[in-house]
C-alpha cells in the first residue's frame, strides 16, 4: 500500500503504524464504563470505505487521517490530524 | 550412460557438452538446456517418486512449474533442498537429486500397502481416525502421518548461503516472456517507458521453446529487446504475487543453476516491484483429465510430451497415445511423430473435428467419441483401455508406455486474481478468465485464453502499447509479429471418466470419489471440499487439476461449474524458499542493534552482552576470582548496597514536554499529577492505557514552568511516543504542546550506593549536592567533568542514588570522571543483572510485572490514582473486572530453604494442593526471581498472587511443571528491602 502523506508524499505502507478507526468518538471522563467499552472494543468491520488513522512512524510523525477500502485498500483522501477529509478528486 | 531417449538433433539443448548428474544414488548424463526431468526422460528414466498418501508410482507429469509428482530433494548437505520440482530445476555438472515419499526403494516402497487400504483411507481419514485417545496424538499418530506423508527432508543445518533483497520501479511490468509477453515488452520499450520482463524460465520464450517455426521470430524480439537501454530482462525470476497499489514480489534464482552460488553471490533474491502498469503474460496450464488410473507413470500432459520433444530433444516414450477433447493438442502428436515416436491411437470424446480430420488423413488411428477408461503397467504404463466415450460395450487394450492427455486449458489467472480482479466464466474455453481490472493490470495471450503463438503476440503487443501508454508514454515502431494461425482450443467439457482411481489432484492423491464423499458429508462449498480432501493443497496448488475437482463438485451439487467456482488464488503463485523471504535478515541482521554511547566503554570493562529489545545492555561485568555469572552478580549489587556502583541507564526513553499546556497535557496522560510538581523536581509516574490497565512508568521532572523531561522504560519508549503524539493530534488538539524523543541525544548514568553522595560531589560542578540542597526526587542544571549536564537525585536500586544525563558523545567522559572519583570509595560498574537484583529486593515493578494485564491495584500502586481530575484509563479502570479485590496482588517471595532456587513463571499453589476460592490449584505467578545480597540471603522473588496480602506470612509452593520442580516459598511484603524508604533519602 502506498499512502499519500500531505507531508512527505505517497509513501509505501511500512513506513506508517495503524492506529485504529478514525470514525470512533473518544468519550468524555464522565462518559461511564459503557461508552468507554464501545469506544475501546466495539467496532464495524465493514466491507467498503473505513477511515483509519495511521501515524506516519518513520517519516513526519503525523498523524493522518487515512479513507481506506476494506476490499481493495484503496486510498481515495488523507487528511492531516483535525482537517477536514476531503475524497480525492482523481 | 547413453541418453537412449535423446534425439539426434534439435531443440534448445547444447549436445556439444555434456552435464554428469546422479538421481537416487546412480549416475547419469544430459546436457545444458536440460532440466533434471528431460535429463531423466532422455535416460529413460520413468518412475521418480511416490504418492503422498498412496504412496502409488508416480513418473513426470509435466514440463513446468505444475509439476504434481517430480519433486525431489536436490543437492546433499547443507544445501539440500525439498520439494524441488525436477521439471524447472536447471540441470548443472555435478547435480544430485533423491526422489521422496518412499520408505524402501522407489520401485518397491512399503507403504504402497496404503493403496490396498485405499478404499478406507479417502478424504477425511485422518480427521476421522487419529481423533482418540487425545494422549496418542503427539506420541503416536503424528510422529507415524509424519513419517509416512514425509514430505522432503529439510537439511537440518544452517544454510550456506545468502539472499538478497531487491526494491525496482518500473513504468511497465510484463510477467512473461511468452509471444505474448515479448511482444508486449517491446511494444512498452519501443515507448522509452522503463520496462521490466520477468521470466521464470531460464529461457526466455514459453511455448515459443517449442515452436522451431518461430525460432527466427523469438530471436528477433529477444535482440531488440536487448537493445532497449531502459528494458531489464530478469530470467529466472518468478513473479509470485501481486499486492495492493501496484506492489508485486518475485524471487531471482541466481545462482541455483550453479553447484554453489559464486563467491559474493545471493543464491537466490527477492525483489519487489513497484509497476506504475502490469501486462501479464503468464500462459497457460494443461487441464488433466480425471480417468482410472490417470497416475501412472507415463501419463503426462499432452504440451509437455511436445516440449521435451521439441525443446529438450527428448523422446518421453517409444508408443504414444493422446487423450484430448480439444484441437489444440493435436500439434503434439505431430511434434512426437516427427521425433519418431510411434502414435498408438488418439482418443477423443468428440465425433469430429478439423484436427481429427488432419489426423485422420496423416494416417493416425484416430478413436472418435472414446474415452481412455483405464491404465495397465505395474511401474509404468505399458497399456491403456479405450471404451466408447457413452459407456456402452466393454474397453479394448492399446499399448502406449506414453499416454499425452488434454482436457484443455487452465489460464494461469493466479497474479490477476490476486490484483483483486473478479474472474469470468468463458463457456467455451471452459474456463475462468480474469474480468475487468481492478488495478492498473492487464492480461495477454494464454492466460486471458487467447491461444496460438500469432494471435497470443497480436495480443501481446497490444496490451504492451496500451500500458505504455497508460503510463503516459507514446509507443512508437511498429514490429512484425508471427503470423502463425491456432488451433482451437475449445475443449468438450469432459473432465472425468468415472471409475476407481480417477485422481483430480495427483500430488495429493485426491480422486473424483473424494470430492464426491466430501459433499455428501456436507462440505459442498468449494473452499471446504478443498481443505477436507486436501484437493489443491499442493506444491502445484491445483494448477493443472483444481477445475477438475471443481467441475466434479460441480455435478455433485447438480450445478454448473461456474456457480461452484474455483477456491481463491492467493500468494504464492509458486513455491517461494524460506531463505528468499528472509533474505539477508538472518542471525545478527535479524534486527538492528542499538548501542548506548557507552559501547565501547562497557566492551572495555568486558562485559557480558544482554539483549534488552534491540538494545544492547552490559549483563554483568566478570572479574578474575568469580565463581561464576552470580558471583558477579552479587559482587556488584553488594558493591551498591555497601559502597557504589555505577550503571548505564541510557536505554531509557526520553521525551522533552514543552508549551504552555504542558502540564495540562501531563496530567491526562498520567494517573497521577503533575501540574503540582515544582520546577527542579522529579517524581514517579504512572500511565495507564485507555483500558485501565498499567502501560508503563518513569521518572518525569519538571526543569521550567513549561518544560518537562520524561521517562519511560527501555521497552516501551517508542509506544509511549506514539502514545503521547496521538492523543495530542486527535483527542487534545486544543493543548499546545510540543513533544520531541530526545533518547539518542541524552546518555545517562546511575551512581547508587550509601558513597554516591562522594562521587557525584567529586564531578559535578555548579550544584550544591548536598543532602539539604538537593534532596531526593531534586533535578537540578551542571556541569560534570566541564561537560553541561542534569543531575537527578532519583533511585531504582534503593540506596543513595543519582542519575547524570549528559549529551550523548560526552558520555564516556562523564562516565570515565565518575570511576576516577569513585576508586577511592571501591565503586564498581553494575549491569542488568545486578540492577534487577537490587529492584527486586527494592520491591520495583519492571517489565515481568508490568506485563499489559496488572492494574494500578494489582501492582499495590493503586493510591497513586488522582481522585480529581480525568486521566487516560481512569474510566475503565473503574470496571467491577478490573477492581476486584481477589485478583491477583504484587507480593514478595522467599525461598524457605534459602539455598533452594525457584523460576519466573512457576505457579503458586497451595502446600496442601488444595483449590484457592476460585476453585483453581494455581493461585498466581512468579514474574521475578533472583538472590538478595542482603540479610537473610537468599534465593528471593516477586509474584502476583490471588489474594495476596491475606497470604502474606504463610508458605505455598513455587511449582514449575515444565522443569519438575517445586520450592516452598514464603510470602512476605514485596518490599523486602528499607520497607521505610530511608535509605534513599539518606
Amino acid at each position: 500500500m502506498l499512502i499519500p502523506c500531505p507531508h512527505c508524499g505517497p509513501r509505501d505502507e511500512v513506513e506508517f503504524t495503524y492506529r485504529g478507526d478514525a470514525t470512533v468518538m473518544r468519550p468524555g471522563p464522565e462518559d461511564g464504563i459503557e461508552a468507554w467499552d464501545d469506544y475501546l472494543h466495539v467496532r464495524r468491520n465493514p466491507r467498503g470505505w473505513t477511515v483509519e488513522w495511521w501515524l506516519h512512524s518513520a517519516g513526519c510523525r503525523a498523524v493522518l487521517k487515512v479513507r481506506r477500502h476494506t476490499v481493495s485498500n484503496a486510498i481515495d483522501g488523507v487528511a492531516l490530524a483535525g482537517q477536514p477529509l476531503e475524497a480525492d478528486p482523481v | 550412460m547413453t541418453q537412449r531417449h535423446r534425439l539426434a538433433t534439435g531443440g534448445h539443448v547444447d549436445r556439444a557438452r555434456r552435464l554428469a548428474f546422479r538421481f537416487d544414488g546412480k549416475s547419469f548424463e544430459g546436457h545444458p538446456g536440460d532440466t533434471l526431468a528431460s535429463a531423466l526422460l532422455a535416460n529413460g528414466v520413468r518412475l521418480v517418486g511416490r504418492s503422498f498418501k498412496y504412496h502409488r508410482p508416480r513418473g513426470i507429469f509435466s514440463a513446468g512449474i505444475e509439476e504434481p509428482n517430480a519433486l525431489v530433494e536436490l543437492r546433499e548437505g547443507a544445501r539440500r533442498e525439498p520439494n524441488t520440482r525436477a521439471t524447472v530445476a536447471e540441470l548443472f555438472d555435478g547435480l544430485s537429486a533423491t526422489s521422496q515419499h518412499r520408505i524402501g526403494s522407489l520401485t518397491f516402497d512399503w507403504m504402497s500397502v496404503n493403496g490396498l487400504l485405499a478404499p478406507w483411507i479417502g478424504a477425511g481419514f485422518y480427521y476421522k481416525t487419529f481423533m482418540w485417545p487425545a494422549a496418542f496424538w503427539e506420541r503416536v499418530y503424528e510422529p507415524l502421518i509424519r513419517r509416512a506423508a514425509g514430505l522432503g527432508r529439510a537439511s537440518g543445518e544452517p544454510d550456506p548461503d545468502h539472499y538478497g533483497t531487491m526494491h525496482a520501479h518500473c513504468d511497465v511490468l510484463v510477467v512473461g516472456s511468452g509471444a505474448a509477453g515479448l511482444a508486449a515488452a517491446r511494444a512498452a520499450g519501443t515507448s522509452g517507458a522503463r520496462v521490466i520482463l520477468a521470466e521464470q524460465d531460464f529461457l526466455l520464450g514459453g511455448d515459443l521453446l517449442a515452436e522451431p517455426g518461430q525460432e527466427a521470430w523469438r530471436a528477433g524480439m529477444i535482440a531488440a529487446l536487448a537493445a532497449m537501454p531502459d528494458l531489464r530482462v530478469l530470467p529466472r525470476t518468478t513473479v509470485f504475487g501481486f499486492y495492493d497499489h501496484g506492489v508485486l514480489g518475485a524471487a531471482e534464482r541466481i545462482a541455483d543453476h550453479l553447484p554453489e552460488p559464486p563467491p559474493h553471490t545471493p543464491r537466490q533474491r527477492f525483489w519487489t516491484i513497484r509497476a506504475k502498469e502490469v501486462v501479464l503474460a503468464t500462459g497457460a496450464h494443461e487441464r488433466l483429465i480425471a480417468f482410472p488410473g490417470n497416475d501412472r507413470p507415463g501419463v503426462m500432459l499432452a504440451g509437455a510430451a511436445r516440449t521435451y520433444a521439441r525443446r529438450h530433444g527428448v523422446r518421453a516414450g517409444e508408443t504414444a497415445a493422446l487423450f484430448a477433447t480439444h484441437d489444440g493438442a493435436y500439434d503434439s502428436v505431430f511434434a512426437l511423430a516427427e521425433a519418431g515416436i510411434r502414435i498408438s491411437a488418439i482418443v477423443d470424446p468428440r465425433t469430429d473435428s478439423p484436427a481429427m480430420q488432419k489426423a485422420r488423413a496423416a494416417g493416425f488411428d484416430v478413436r472418435a467419441g472414446s474415452v481412455v477408461s483405464g491404465t495397465a503397467g505395474r511401474n509404468a504404463l505399458h497399456t491403456i483401455e479405450i471404451r466408447a466415450a457413452d459407456g456402452r460395450g466393454r474397453g479394448s487394450p492399446c499399448p502406449a508406455d506414453l499416454l499425452m492427455i488434454s482436457g484443455g486449458w487452465n489460464p494461469a489467472v493466479h497474479l490477476a486474481s490476486m490484483s483483486g480482479a473478479k474472474l469470468a466464466w468463458d463457456e467455451g474455453l471452459q474456463a475462468f478468465l480474469p474480468g475487468e481490472s481492478a488495478q492498473r493490470e492487464r492480461s495477454a495471450g494464454a492466460c486471458r485464453g487467447v491461444h496460438g503463438i500469432g494471435p497470443a503476440a497480436a495480443d501481446g503487443a497490444a496490451a504492451g502499447r496500451a500500458a505504455a501508454k497508460a503510463a503516459g508514454f507514446a509507443p512508437a515502431a511498429e514490429f512484425a509479429l508471427p503470423d502463425a494461425q491456432a488451433a482451437d482450443h475449445r475443449p468438450l467439457p469432459l473432465y472425468e471418466v468415472k471409475g476407481s482411481k480417477a485422481f483430480v489432484d495427483i500430488q495429493d492423491d485426491v480422486t473424483a470419489d473424494d470430492i464426491r464423499l466430501a459433499h455428501r458429508e456436507g462440505f459442498t462449498h468449494v473452499e471446504h471440499a478443498k481443505r477436507y480432501t486436501t484437493h489443491s493443497m499442493g506444491t502445484d496448488q491445483g494448477k493443472t487439476g483444481g477445475i477438475v475437482g471443481a467441475a466434479v463438485l460441480a455435478e455433485a451439487r447438480g450445478e454448473r461449474l461456474e456457480q461452484v467456482g474455483l477456491p481463491r488464488f492467493r500468494p504464492y503463485a509458486a513455491p517461494l524458499t524460506w531463505g528468499t523471504m528472509a533474505g539477508d535478515a538472518v542471525g545478527a541482521h535479524f534486527q538492528p542493534t542499538r548501542r548506548t554511547a557507552l559501547h565501547a566503554v562497557h566492551e572495555a570493562a568486558g562485559a557480558v552482552w544482554m539483549d534488552a529489545g534491540i538494545w544492547k545492555r552490559p549483563g554483568w561485568y566478570p572479574k578474575d576470582g568469580d565463581a561464576d555469572l552470580w558471583a558477579s552478580i552479587k559482587r556488584e549489587a553488594r558493591a551498591v548496597r555497601e559502597r557504589v556502583g555505577i550503571c548505564d541507564v541510557s536505554t531509557l526513553g526520553k521525551i522533552t514536554v514543552e508549551g504552555p499546556d504542558a502540564a495540562t497535557f501531563l496530567d491526562r496522560v498520567y494517573a497521577n499529577t503533575f501540574s503540582t510538581l515544582p520546577i527542579g523536581r522529579a517524581r514517579y509516574g504512572l500511565m495507564l492505557r485507555e483500558d485501565g490497565l498499567v502501560f508503563d512508568d518513569g521518572t518525569t521532572s519538571r526543569v521550567g514552568p513549561d518544560r518537562f523531561f520524561v521517562t519511560t522504560t527501555t521497552a516501551q519508549a517508542g509506544p509511549v511516543m506514539q502514545h503521547l503524539e496521538f492523543h495530542l493530534a486527535t483527542a487534545w488538539r486544543e493543548l499546545d504542546v510540543s513533544l520531541a524523543s530526545v533518547t539518542d541525544q541524552w546518555a545517562a548514568v546511575a551512581i547508587a550506593g550509601p558513597r554516591a553522595r562522594d562521587v557525584v560531589g567529586a564531578i559535578v560542578e555548579d550544584l550544591d549536592v548536598s543532602n539539604e540542597a538537593f534532596p531526593f526526587m531534586a533535578v537540578g542544571e551542571c556541569r560534570v567533568a566541564g561537560i553541561p549536564a542534569r543531575l537527578f537525585r532519583i533511585s531504582f536500586s534503593g540506596e543513595l542514588a543519582y542519575e547524570i544525563a549528559m549529551p550523548a558523545g560526552y558520555a564516556a567522559r562523564v562516565w570515565q570522571a565518575a570511576m576516577a572519583a569513585g576508586a577511592p570509595h571501591g565503586i564498581e560498574p553494575y549491569g542488568l543483572e545486578a540492577l534487577g537484583l537490587l529492584r527486586i529486593e527494592k520491591g520495583h515493578v519492571a517489565g515481568p510485572e508490568l506485563n499489559g494485564q496488572t492494574t494500578a491495584q494489582d501492582l499495590g500502586l493503586g493510591r497513586m490514582m488522582k481522585k480529581k481530575g480525568a486521566f487516560i484509563g481512569r474510566a475503565m479502570a473503574q470496571r467491577p473486572g478490573l477492581v476486584d479485590p481477589a485478583r491477583p496482588r504484587l507480593v514478595g517471595l522467599r525461598s524457605v530453604d534459602p539455598a533452594r532456587q525457584f523460576r519466573p513463571g512457576a505457579h503458586l499453589i497451595a502446600r496442601d494442593r488444595a483449590s484457592g476460592s476460585d476453585g483453581r490449584l494455581s493461585q498466581g505467578w512468579v514474574t521475578s526471581v533472583t538472590q538478595s545480597v542482603v540479610q537473610p540471603t537468599g534465593w528471593i522473588g516477586l509474584a502476583m498472587l490471588r489474594e495476596g496480602e491475606a497470604r502474606i506470612g504463610t508458605t505455598m509452593l513455587a511449582a514449575n511443571p515444565l522443569m519438575g520442580e517445586e520450592t516452598e516459598v514464603r510470602i512476605v511484603s514485596p518490599h523486602m528491602y528499607d520497607p521505610e524508604n530511608l535509605r534513599v533519602r539518606s
